[in-house]
């Protein structure tokens, strides 16, 4: 699978603070690339240039095989995080200008709007004034805004905020939809739930660099611990222990479970499941037994805070 | 379409759907000529009669004063030579009656000459002074005639009056009044644009800082480049002004035409007034309205209509790059204040140099300096054009105000650049000086 857009070895400084300090990414044609990292990490400052808001000071940035150019805005659409539209412009008017910004024609952009509309099921806004929508509304329309020109790249940053969970829905069928037709997206976000949702692969910038690039899997594997979570009813606990001690290392765990049964944490190192498992079956009867796979969440936290 | 273009287009239509563009195109000129109506009746009000008494030990001057009351209304002139002036002081005092005139008794009129005073609560005006003083001195240089032995009569004879004819060297007659004309159309023309820069200045800075708080400027400068955005707004604001202005044209026409169907003057340039029309008292009011009307058309409209839609292009994007930059530099109007006064006072100081120094000689070497430099030149070198400037000087002041545009756009769209990105705090101009660099 080739890459859509590459960012190679960026450098952006303001005064005298790096945002973003030789930055690299390889962002794979039709995946969803999470974005991660805290806030003020330098991850707005790399949208900023991908959407050549801002040029980069050093590095460049290729989009589909050609060196990022004013004309890629066509192919790009964008997702702020802070929203904003014309608070005195209809609803309608303002998404055929957005549009025929991005390159559609008028005719164009007004049949993609209708289609989006009822697709949404918003056709009633089209002579509504921004200011007479909701906020959540309003996101909606920003929404098709960003998508409407069917962009090869769509950059969404923190999609989900302003959502009840019901409109939060549609748009993460639509954004997998999005993706089903071909698009490639750049997903950045803090709803850690989401990204092991929807990426399939993930960046994590931390301090303007890059710490983690990589397939979602591949980065999980990574970071595993080889240790697995064991639930088992025993009568022998002591025995049960002494065995596993001698060749694993074992940790309290927590679970949710029905029964009531003793809830280990176990860490193999090099050895293989069989090995635990044989020892646990020769001393009680195996409720749980699951490995420990590192959420998004847990390695976020983990490369953040090392 | 051009995405520019598609910006003009946007901005034009937000400016002149607004209501208070309707209503300041066609209010305006009705609340212009209102105010102009307004004060032409104040002025025209009879003022409160003031009761002067006139002290006279001499004799010889209450006379003439009270020859006065018959063409004057201002003012009564009473003889009460016979009060005391004590009592005099008293009732002015008590306010029963305005002004006291004493001239005392001298050995020799000549004397008289310092010794005059006059007393009141309030001061008088300068132009009641100069009369005063007139009559008065009218009155002694007679009596020194009549003393000298000369005749008067033949004196008076002798006197010339001048009525110097005013013409151009093309050999088109001219009029006196037309000073005047050229003043009020030059002097308006002026205020206009330092007004259409300001209002629209204004409208610029208001919109971008309207994206701004809006947030939607990210979501626009990921399809255009901040320049484009920046020129489509100057651009579509200025083309709702040129509108605004083109329907006051129309109108000004309108009502030109109107007057001059009204007075029957020959519509045109060639239209020459008889010269016996300006001593023909009886047909004074008729013929001073004919005068004017058609000096009007006599003035050279063409140049001035399209010297004002030069100088405000060029004056108003030179100002409007600067509102641009403001607008995108602060978070909200408050904070713009103090970014506009450097914008307000070359306008403020040119529209003072205009009515000063213009009027005064406009071809002096202040109004030629200012009405080349670019920042003062819209409106300094709009009140000129109505007496005529040498081709040369406008188009050296044309093209210093195009470049100077050009530079401003420059530094303006790096503010507005990095400006327009920046959230939260309120810059200083160190650090404008350093967005320049970014």
């Amino acid at each position: 699978m080739s890459n859509l857009l590459e960012v190679h070895k960026v450098v952006k400084q303001y005064g005298d603070y790096v945002a973003l300090n030789e930055v690299s990414l390889n962002v794979p044609k039709g995946s969803i690339y999470g974005l991660l990292g805290p806030n003020g990490a330098g991850k707005t400052s790399l949208i900023r240039i991908i959407n050549q808001i801002t040029l980069p000071d050093s590095g460049e940035v290729i989009l589909d095989g050609e060196k990022l150019q004013p004309k890629h805005v066509q192919h790009i659409g964008y997702l702020p995080e802070e929203r904003g539209l014309y608070n005195s412009m209809k609803v309608g008017e303002q998404c055929l200008y957005l549009a025929q910004m991005k390159g559609l024609s008028k005719g164009e952009a007004k049949k993609q709007l209708e289609y989006w509309f009822e697709r949404l099921e918003i056709q009633g806004w089209w002579n509504k004034k921004v200011q007479e929508l909701s906020k959540g509304m309003a996101q909606k329309i920003q929404f098709v805004v960003c998508v409407l020109h069917k962009p090869k790249l769509l950059i969404f940053d923190e999609p989900f905020s302003g959502f009840d969970p019901v409109n939060a829905n549609v748009i993460k069928d639509e954004i997998l939809a999005l993706k089903e037709q071909g698009s490639t997206i750049i997903f950045s976000t803090h709803r850690m739930e989401s990204v092991e949702e929807l990426c399939d692969h993930i960046a994590l910038i931390h301090k303007s660099n890059k710490l983690i690039e990589g397939k979602l899997v591949d980065v999980k594997r990574q970071f595993k611990t080889n240790s697995f979570e064991v639930g088992i009813l025993t009568n022998n606990i002591e025995g049960l222990m002494y065995d596993i001690s001698q060749k694993f290392t074992v940790l309290p765990a927590h679970f949710k479970s029905l029964s009531d049964e003793l809830k280990l944490e176990i860490q193999i190192g090099n050895a293989t499941p069989n090995e635990l498992l044989n020892i646990l079956t020769q001393r009680g009867q195996v409720t749980h037994f699951v490995e420990k796979i590192p959420s998004v969440n847990d390695i976020f936290i983990q490369t953040v805070t090392k | 379409m051009s995405i520019i273009s598609l910006i003009i287009k946007r901005e034009f239509i937000s400016k002149v759907r607004n209501k208070s563009f309707i209503v300041m195109t066609f209010l305006s000129p009705l609340l212009f000529v209102g105010i102009a109506a307004f004060i032409g009746y104040l002025s025209s009000m009879k003022a409160e009669t003031k009761r002067i008494a006139i002290h006279d030990e001499t004799g010889l001057f209450a006379a003439q004063f009270i020859k006065q009351n018959a063409e004057k209304v201002e003012f009564k002139y009473l003889d009460l030579s016979k009060i005391p002036v004590q009592s005099l002081k008293d009732s002015i005092a008590k306010e029963s009656l305005d002004g006291l005139l004493v001239i005392p008794k001298t050995n020799k009129i000549k004397d008289l000459e310092g010794k005059i005073e006059f007393i009141s609560n309030n001061s008088p005006s300068i132009s009641f002074i100069e009369n005063t003083q007139n009559i008065i001195a009218n009155e002694i240089t007679k009596i020194n005639f009549q003393e000298a032995n000369l005749d008067t009569v033949a004196i008076k004879n002798a006197q010339a009056n001048v009525n110097i004819h005013l013409a151009k060297a093309s050999g088109e007659e001219s009029l006196k009044g037309l000073n005047e004309i050229k003043i009020a159309i030059g002097g308006s023309f002026g205020y206009l644009i330092m007004m259409f820069i300001v209002i629209y200045g204004n409208m610029v800075m208001r919109s971008v800082i309207e994206e701004k708080t809006n947030r939607i400027i990210e979501i626009i400068i990921s399809s255009v480049k901040p320049f484009q955005l920046m020129m489509g707004k100057i651009i579509g604001t200025s083309l709702a002004g040129l509108l605004q202005f083109l329907i006051w044209a129309v109108i000004g026409f309108a009502l030109m035409f109107a007057a001059s169907a009204f007075f029957g003057v020959n519509v045109g340039p060639t239209a020459k007034i008889p010269p016996e029309l300006m001593h023909t008292a009886q047909q004074e009011f008729v013929g001073t309205a004919q005068m004017y009307i058609n000096e009007l058309w006599n003035l050279p409209i063409a140049s001035i209509l399209i010297g004002f839609v030069i100088y405000f292009i060029g004056g108003y994007f030179l100002y409007s790059s600067f509102y641009a930059a403001i607008g995108a530099a602060v978070d909200n109007q408050t904070d713009s204040q103090q970014f506009l006064l450097p914008i307000i006072m070359p306008l403020v100081l040119s529209v003072y140099i205009g009515f000063f120094t213009v009027v005064n000689d406009p071809h002096g070497t202040i109004a030629v300096v200012f009405s080349m430099i670019p920042l003062t030149s819209p409106i300094v070198m709009l009140m000129r054009l109505p007496f005529g400037v040498p081709w040369w000087q406008i188009v050296i002041s044309v093209t210093l105000l195009f470049a100077s545009f050009f530079a401003v756009v420059w530094f303006a769209a790096k503010i507005y650049r990095v400006g327009i990105l920046m959230y939260g705090k309120k810059p200083t101009w160190k650090e404008l000086y350093k967005w320049l660099k970014y």
